[in-house]
């Protein structure tokens, strides 16, 4: 898989097609994640304030989004009208594009002494889950470094306030956690270059 | 200088362009593929950046009169002094970055049959293909509304001069008094605009002016985001924004612009600000080029946006009749990727797959909230249409918390946007 995913990486420009979407009468993936551009960003790179960086998230995550996105169970504005416009194998296709980008950290402003304080948040109750300062996309669960901070506010709320499940075990992690610390946390998340 | 040398390249080239459909397109391919872009607004300036970023051995020149363009999504907050005219300024500096050859001077005329296009600066530029962008132009359908009447009683439909104008019209009207928007027809460019003007305009005039009172004279009995809009009108400006339908007497049908009065047949409204936004057709180059149909629009082809009535010319944006999507900055955007892969696979010899096309229109109508319609588009039986079961509004029950989101992600879209088009 990671070799076939650097393959199409050479590919993508004109041509990134057909590989990833079995149906002939479907647009390409790039056709398709170009269209959200317009909110995340050429080549899923966001220049904020708020909506979030789409390059290098992972396959899984990607398509677990789009998922609940559709079906509502991920609290949304937007995102579940737009996920509804795609099928299956139209989200896979397009987890396959964004997934194929280098992960975008983007140079988000955030408060210098918060994200001092939030590294040691992260590495007592996130480092676990959210490994490499929340770069790494294997994780499964978000690309946080480089993350827009109003995005990540939106997230930790919905988390907070039941809207949106949150994992058991980082329940656990939050939970100990005063509000000044979870602030400083996605400082730091923020924070990352 | 430099197109000069290289047209006279193409010309000795010759066959080259045979050739590079033979699969030698990175010899001979720079020389034979040339596109020319009239008008660097949000459609031509995204179809230059993707054709470069798709194919960067196509020559693609764009002709712009403007060096400067002011974005007309988000100038109604110019209008409420929430914003600076410098924050929907771009520059072409990033469509140059991308080897785009930008040339400021306006489009005269458009030779299909001899794939030129004609400036006023008398250059002549050859081209393999051809994309229209102009935007819109204005119909006369009021009587009295002429070139004077337009910097008496600004349109500002199209952003720059026209906005700065309306601004200090509305920042120079004494407390008490009248502003009225005379709300256009269909169709045209951003169906909700007038709208969310109306509640910019109101946010200035409830915080600095709050006698003053704003009338939607409309030309229709219904608009965009009908029931959205209606709840903002009287959850925040009950005293202060009253519509008024065509059905009830709104539709503005002759101006006289030396005493500021609007007429709807014999009535007469006299106001202390006229926004007079008149019916709408695409831009005038268009017409002249014999791309639009009897209703003023140019008719395309929805798979490549190639014209249906001249062969290769493409036309993109406000101009083009691309319904079910609206006239819509996020729809010009689309478009021209739309456009632009069409463009790069047939220049290349191939067939242009499918397109795939979203639309989202945010309007901010109060203190720290937005209302967004969105939707996803593709090609059914060879026609653009709405991709059953997607999009849709703002649901009317919305939170408080949802809806201050949406306001910044109107802002992370505008950001976005511009940066995606000419960045
Ligand atoms: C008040 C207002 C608010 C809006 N808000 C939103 C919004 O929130 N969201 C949204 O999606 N859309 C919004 N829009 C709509 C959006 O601005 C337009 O749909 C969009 O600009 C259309 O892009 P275009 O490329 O077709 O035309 P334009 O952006 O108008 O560009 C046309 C360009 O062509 C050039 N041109 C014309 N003739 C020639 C010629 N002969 N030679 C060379 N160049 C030429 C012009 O100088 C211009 O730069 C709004 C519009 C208004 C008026
Ligand atoms: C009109 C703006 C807009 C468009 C267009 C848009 N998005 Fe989004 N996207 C958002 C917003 C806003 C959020 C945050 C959730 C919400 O409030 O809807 C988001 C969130 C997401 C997320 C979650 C990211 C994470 O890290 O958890 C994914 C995935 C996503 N969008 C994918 C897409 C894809 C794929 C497209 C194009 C097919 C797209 N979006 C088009 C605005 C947009
Ligand atoms: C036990 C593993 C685990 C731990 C510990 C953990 N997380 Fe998570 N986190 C996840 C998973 C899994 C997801 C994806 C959830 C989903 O799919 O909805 C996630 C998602 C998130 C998101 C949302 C990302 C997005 O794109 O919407 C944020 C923000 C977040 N975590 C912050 C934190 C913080 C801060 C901590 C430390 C206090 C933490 N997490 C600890 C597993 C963990």
């Amino acid at each position: 898989m990671g070799c076939n995913k650097k393959a199409l990486v050479a590919l993508i420009g004109s041509v990134f097609m057909a590989g990833a979407s079995q149906v002939l009468a479907d647009p390409s993936a790039l056709m398709m994640a170009n269209t959200c551009a317009g909110c995340h960003g050429t080549e899923g790179k966001s220049v904020g304030p708020a909506s979030p960086n789409l390059a290098g998230i992972s396959e899984a995550y990607f398509i677990d989004s789009m998922n609940a996105f559709k079906e509502g169970t991920r609290p949304a504005t937007i995102m579940d009208r737009i996920a509804k416009g795609y099928s299956e194998s139209q989200i896979e296709s397009m987890a396959g594009y964004f997934a194929s980008l280098p992960v975008y950290k983007a140079s988000v402003p955030h408060d210098a002494g918060k994200a001092q304080m939030g590294a040691d948040v992260y590495d007592k109750g996130c480092a676990k889950c959210h490994d490499e300062n929340g770069a790494l996309a294997d994780d499964d669960a978000g690309i946080l470094a480089g993350q827009w901070l109003p995005w990540l506010k939106y997230s930790m709320a919905d988390f907070q306030s039941g809207h949106r499940e949150m994992p058991k075990k980082m329940k656990k992690a939050v939970k100990k956690l005063s509000d000044d610390e979870i602030e400083a946390v996605l400082h730091f998340f923020a924070s990352q270059k | 200088m430099a197109s000069f040398t290289r047209r006279k390249f193409l010309k000795v080239a010759g066959s080259a362009a045979a050739v590079s459909s033979l699969g030698f397109p990175a010899i001979v391919g720079a020389a034979s593929k040339k596109v020319v872009i009239v008008g660097g607004g949000v459609s031509g300036a995204t179809t230059a950046k993707y054709i470069r970023m798709a194919d960067s051995s196509i020559d693609v020149t764009l002709v712009e009169p403007n060096k400067e363009y002011y974005t007309c999504f988000m100038s109604n907050e110019v209008l409420s002094g929430h914003r600076t005219m410098e924050s929907i300024k771009v520059t072409y500096d990033g469509l140059r970055g991308h080897g785009v050859n930008v040339i400021h001077d306006t489009v005269t005329d458009i030779d299909a049959a001899g794939k030129k296009v004609m400036t006023a600066g008398g250059k002549t530029l050859a081209f393999d293909r051809c994309v229209v962008a102009p935007g819109i132009s204005f119909i006369d359908n009021i009587e009295g509304y002429d070139g004077d009447a337009m910097k008496a009683m600004p349109h500002a439909w199209k952003a720059g001069e026209q906005t700065v104008i309306l601004r200090k019209q509305l920042e120079a009207m004494p407390d008490g008094g009248v502003v009225a928007i005379a709300a256009p027809p269909n169709p045209f460019r951003c169906p909700p605009g007038p709208y969310e003007r109306a509640c910019q305009i109101a946010m200035y005039l409830q915080a600095k002016k709050p006698k003053s009172k704003l009338i939607i004279m409309d030309s229709k009995d219904k608009f965009s985001k009908f029931g959205l809009f209606k709840q903002a009108f009287s959850r925040y400006f009950p005293n202060h924004i009253e519509w008024v339908a065509a059905k009830a007497g709104g539709k503005v049908t002759r101006v006289d612009a030396k005493s500021n009065t609007l007429y709807v047949g014999d009535t007469a409204h006299k106001v202390d600000v006229a926004n007079v936004i008149p019916a709408q057709r695409a831009g005038a180059i268009a017409i002249k080029a014999g791309l639009t149909n009897d209703k003023g629009w140019c008719p395309i082809d929805g798979r490549t946006f190639e014209s249906t009535m001249q062969k290769g010319i493409h036309v993109v944006g406000d101009a083009s009749i691309a319904a079910p999507l609206p006239k819509s900055g996020y729809a010009a955007n689309s478009e021209g990727k739309v456009c632009a892969a069409a463009i790069v696979d047939m220049l290349n010899g191939r067939t242009p797959g499918d397109p795939a096309l979203v639309n989202t229109c945010y309007s901010i109508v109060g203190p720290n909230d937005a209302i967004s319609v969105a939707m996803v588009y593709d090609l059914q039986e060879g026609k653009l249409a709405k991709v059953k079961g997607s999009g849709g509004l703002t649901p009317k029950d919305a939170s408080a918390e949802m809806r201050g989101r949406e306001v910044q992600y109107a802002y992370s879209w505008f950001e976005n946007i511009k940066n995606d088009s000419w960045g």
